[in-house]
């Protein structure tokens, strides 16, 4: 294991960055590590949705691009950061589907250039999105369009896992889009709750939950890493923290302010 | 019998749902999920609710990517899409307002919706607020189109619209809402007011009937109890302080 810091300074500026979905697993005490940092250009790979730490690094300023099928607070509302980017024209766009998203990556595990895909011909997405191509079914005589979606392999994939061994081996249970993303990403950092005393791969039970060690790069530990987001079976969502972020960061100043008191100070959770 | 707005819109999802074989449910989704869970209580076992965002009513263990493969092989019978518009040819947009991409305002964006709306064979939009804000003759961004040409393979697509004012049906083939039922307190001329687009209808539309005693019955019981799990604020608000009157 690695210390925190250590970890966030394997995601170079420009780098693209897989993150997961808030519901899923989030390394929230990784993000605010690379906040400190000051990394930029970012492009941002949610998967395929993200919230409060795609809204923060866009708020800190490191990031260029987001790709996402949406990017939202859920029931603590729209993304203030990310709105105000979008409005400003300060963030480049490249908006999606979720299942486009989930597919891009599965094309990178197979190590295959494209995944064709069925639905979204039609939608305005397309018309903004000139990496994704329409072709003709090419295995039947009728008329058959579909869409193709380029690979998506992410530089860095980064992640809050509840448990990590002691081989580099960490348990995500059912969360398993965790493991889509390490296995299309070049390079994966994990932060982990808790660690597990003994080999994850070395109990069936566990095994069927884990991501072996070949795909990390690295893994710290960061007790509360998610909050104020949840760890499934850990801790719920801090209902009363994401209404100060809403408050704080409707506006530039207060978002410096929330910084300033929960991020630059390195004392969060 | 006396019920509130939510536990009206419950009902009537409820009814759409009815022989449903699977229901899924999208995240931060209270009155749809709940109107699941009803059908399924109504059904004596002949339907399964795969609600996003619970652990005892979502069986998905292979990731995010499982209710799309899931839908794409056709073994989900309904599903739920909103939008921040809505127009008259069942056309949805959730990215935002305005020219693309600089939209004002920026709604969070198209989710699944460009791919279950293909998949899913019946559709149920639902929006609580009916506005000519929200029901618009054209959207500015199609996130999921309502319709597609017949050269494009699609399974799914809209069957009903179903607002805090109304219920529509939709026709595929004329690519047209018609309003079927108004719920009780407005009239059909208020749902013209509040609606951007045009839409056919009957004559004489009726009243939408409220829930039952029974379905009210199951949801202020247990279904207050299983969708707390998932909705805990939603079913703390909609349901405990009926549960005492029942």
């Amino acid at each position: 294991m690695i210390g925190l810091d250590t970890l966030v300074q394997g995601i170079s500026p420009g780098s693209m960055l897989a993150l997961p979905p808030d519901y899923s697993g989030v390394a929230m005490a990784a993000v605010r590590a690379l906040i400190r940092l000051g990394v930029t250009d970012l492009h941002i790979v949610a998967c395929p949705s993200s919230g409060l730490q795609t809204d923060m690094l866009i708020g800190a300023g490191c990031v260029a691009t987001v790709e996402a099928a949406a990017i939202t607070l859920g029931e603590y509302g729209p993304a203030p950061c990310f709105a105000r980017a979008v409005g400003a024209g300060a963030i480049a766009l490249k908006d999606s589907t979720c299942p486009a998203i989930h597919a891009g990556l599965q094309a990178a595990e197979k190590g295959v250039p494209f995944m064709p895909l069925r639905g979204i011909i039609g939608s305005d997405l397309l018309a903004h999105r000139p990496d994704w191509r329409i072709i003709d079914n090419p295995l039947t005589e009728d008329e058959d369009p579909i869409l193709l979606l380029p690979a998506i392999a992410p530089d860095v994939a980064l992640f809050h896992a509840p448990l990590g061994d002691r081989f580099g081996n960490v348990w995500v249970g059912r969360r398993r889009e965790l493991i889509t993303m390490a296995h299309a990403a070049r390079h994966t950092l994990v932060t982990v709750e808790e660690i597990y005393d003994g080999d994850l791969l070395g109990d069936e039970r566990m095994a069927a939950g884990a991501l072996s060690a070949l795909y990390v790069g690295g893994v710290a530990l960061a007790p509360k890493g998610a909050w104020p987001l949840a760890l499934t079976d850990h801790y719920p969502i801090d209902g009363g923290h994401m209404e100060e972020y809403t408050r704080q960061a409707a506006s530039d100043e207060g978002f410096a302010a929330y910084l300033a008191d929960h991020v630059m100070t390195a004392r969060a959770a | 019998m006396d019920f509130s707005r939510e536990e009206l819109l419950i009902g009537v999802l409820a009814r759409l749902l009815e022989g449903m074989g699977h229901i899924a449910v999208g995240a931060s989704s209270p009155i749809p999920g709940s109107a699941a869970l009803l059908a399924r209580a109504l059904s004596d076992g002949a339907t399964r609710v795969t609600m996003l965002g619970s652990t005892r009513d979502n069986g998905f263990t292979d990731g995010g990517r499982e209710l799309f493969d899931c839908a794409a092989q056709g073994r989900i019978d309904a599903f739920f899409l909103s939008g921040g518009q809505i127009d008259g040819g069942a056309n949805v947009n959730l990215v935002g307002k305005g020219d693309y991409p600089r939209s004002t305002p920026r709604f969070p964006g198209s989710f699944g919706s460009a791919y279950m709306y293909f998949m899913i064979p019946n559709v149920i939009l639902f929006r609580e607020e009916h506005s000519p804000r929200v029901l618009v003759e054209k959207v500015d961004f199609i996130s999921a189109p309502g319709t597609s040409p017949p050269s494009l393979w699609r399974r799914g697509g809209p069957v009903a619209l179903v607002t805090g004012m109304a219920r529509f049906s939709f026709d595929r083939h004329a690519r047209r809402f018609r309003l079927e039922s108004v719920h009780p307190g407005n009239t059909v001329d208020d749902v013209t007011a509040a609606t951007g687009f045009d839409f056919d209808r009957a004559p004489a539309v009726p009243t939408t009937p409220g829930p039952t005693p029974g379905m009210l019955a199951l949801m202020r019981g247990p279904l207050a109890a299983r969708i707390a799990e998932t909705y805990p604020k939603f079913a703390d608000r909609v349901f405990t302080d009926r549960m005492a009157a029942t």
